[in-house]
């Protein structure tokens, strides 16, 4: 058998240990991996910079535990930016896994800024419907949100009071590990107007670019790259979007190696037949 | 009448609603309100239905294959622990909880490996098909290895330039794919609509 078709029908399973060998290799040895900034994740955090001193703004948990290694870092970036500013936030799940992460993640980070349910922030829990949720929160969040998560009315939270709907915050910025992303564009954005921001999934982004050129977007935090990126601009040293990046690099590292070496062995095999 | 009735109910329902997402008063936002709690009520009224055929279906699985009986028992165990652990609402915020354990120790690391498997069935699957059989095959391979050696440290001024051709990628041939086929399902979905709400497209009755 030939060098090339050995190598051609190479063992799935020497794929996989090669790779699960590659992501083992950062969490052995310490990596740095230098990570350039975008200027899709630079605008949002720009934005996200002047929700300062009592201004609000909308953070939505559209993903759940799947996506959660990608998303739940540039989640973390932003509520760090926005409580050390004194911002507030109103939060909301579509994701109907959304809701007991979210809530790990609110109650530890309020708590490093002592920040209060109520009056610091509001976190609305989940309702399913994503379309129905966003179109009825253009009305007022007291519609499909009577009660935040912890069973507290809105009318109660002094944080609530004289704010209804979307053109009471800055802005949102929607998490989404699915659909609900499509959603917000066509629903918070185009009905209703407010900007609007996506963190999603790195094999998501590519579906996100016609809308920032189309200004439906203001910003996009890209995968693990965007929320390192976004650590980077917000100077978190040891976020999990920066630590998570070489074990990227290393794997993808090694999907570029297994692209090279099966196209040499397949045109070594192709240059071959020809000669034969 | 069996025929009729759900086809004048679609259309009235189908264009009120149209005439409602235009017509911005007080009136028209508490008609879409009211609409929304339908659809809200339709879904649980649906619930039911999708238990039922939930347990049906794993029991009927496990009757006729033994092989399937510990998954179908694992489905029902699953389905019946979840609904004691989630009777009373305060044992949702509580880290202590049936519920937040079963979330944090079962859901969580169960999702987190299924998504994370994906990485080795790309990769293998990299190694069989990125091959560039074809002159369109060795565009979309070149494409996909300049967008992931972007993740990869370079040298500059390589980086700069990779970068500067993922970002052209990504703005001009991504963008006009992307905005083709969004304008082509768009302009399709409004089609498939207009079709279903004149009674011209009636499969979702039930029948050709």
């Amino acid at each position: 058998m030939a060098w090339y078709d050995r190598l051609l029908a190479l063992d799935r399973r020497w794929i996989y240990v090669i790779l699960a060998i590659a992501v083992i290799i950062p969490a052995i040895f310490e990596m740095h991996v230098s990570v350039s900034t975008s200027t899709e994740v630079k605008a949002v955090h720009s934005f996200v910079g002047e929700i300062r001193d009592g201004k609000l703004l909308f953070l939505a948990f559209d993903y759940d535990p799947s996506t959660m290694a990608e998303l739940h870092p540039m989640t973390e970036a932003i509520m760090h930016q926005v409580f050390k500013q004194d911002g507030r936030l109103i939060m909301s799940s579509l994701s109907q896994f959304g809701p007991p992460m979210a809530n790990q993640l609110i109650t530890r980070i309020a708590g490093e800024y002592g920040k209060e349910s109520g009056k610091d922030f509001v976190f609305l829990g989940y309702k399913p419907y994503p379309a129905i949720t966003i179109l009825a929160m253009g009305t007022d969040f007291r519609v499909p949100f009577p009660l935040d998560y912890y069973n507290v009315p809105l009318d109660e939270s002094p944080m609530m009071e004289g704010v209804h709907n979307f053109d009471d915050v800055e802005g949102v910025v929607s998490m989404c590990g699915g659909n609900a992303a499509d959603m917000w564009i066509t629903y918070g954005n185009a009905k209703y107007g407010v900007p609007l921001a996506l963190g999603v999934t790195g094999v998501m982004a590519s579906d996100y670019y016609p809308y920032l050129q189309s200004k439906q977007l203001f910003g996009l935090i890209p995968g693990i790259k965007g929320a390192a990126e976004y650590e980077q601009l917000s100077d978190i040293k040891d976020g999990e979007g920066l630590r998570g990046i070489p074990y990227q690099t290393t794997s993808h590292a090694v999907v570029l190696i297994f692209i090279v070496v099966t196209n040499i062995a397949f045109f070594a095999k192709r240059s071959a037949a020809h000669r034969i | 009448m069996k025929l009729q009735i759900p086809l004048i109910l679609v259309f009235l329902c189908g264009f009120t609603m149209i005439a409602q997402f235009m017509i911005p008063h007080e009136f028209s936002e508490d008609l879409f309100q009211y609409a929304n709690d339908f659809v809200i009520v339709i879904g649980i009224l649906a619930l039911p239905i999708g238990i039922y055929s939930l347990m049906s279906s794993t029991v009927r699985k496990a009757r006729r294959n033994p092989n399937e009986r510990l998954f179908s028992i694992v489905t029902i165990f699953g389905f019946v622990i979840m609904i004691i652990a989630g009777l009373k609402a305060d044992w949702f915020y509580s880290p202590t909880s049936l519920s937040s354990r079963f979330f944090d120790y079962i859901l969580i690391p169960a999702q987190a490996t299924l998504f994370s498997l994906l990485a080795f069935y790309i990769a293998s699957a990299a190694y069989r098909a990125f091959r560039a059989r074809t002159a369109l095959a060795a565009v979309l391979l070149i494409t996909a290895f300049v967008i992931m050696l972007r993740l990869i440290p370079l040298p500059e001024p390589v980086s700069t330039w990779n970068n500067t051709f993922v970002r052209w990628i990504l703005e001009v041939p991504n963008m006009a794919a992307k905005r083709a086929i969004l304008i082509g399902v768009a302009l399709g979905g409004i089609t498939y609509s207009m079709k279903i709400l004149l009674g011209i497209e009636r499969s979702y009755m039930g029948g050709d």
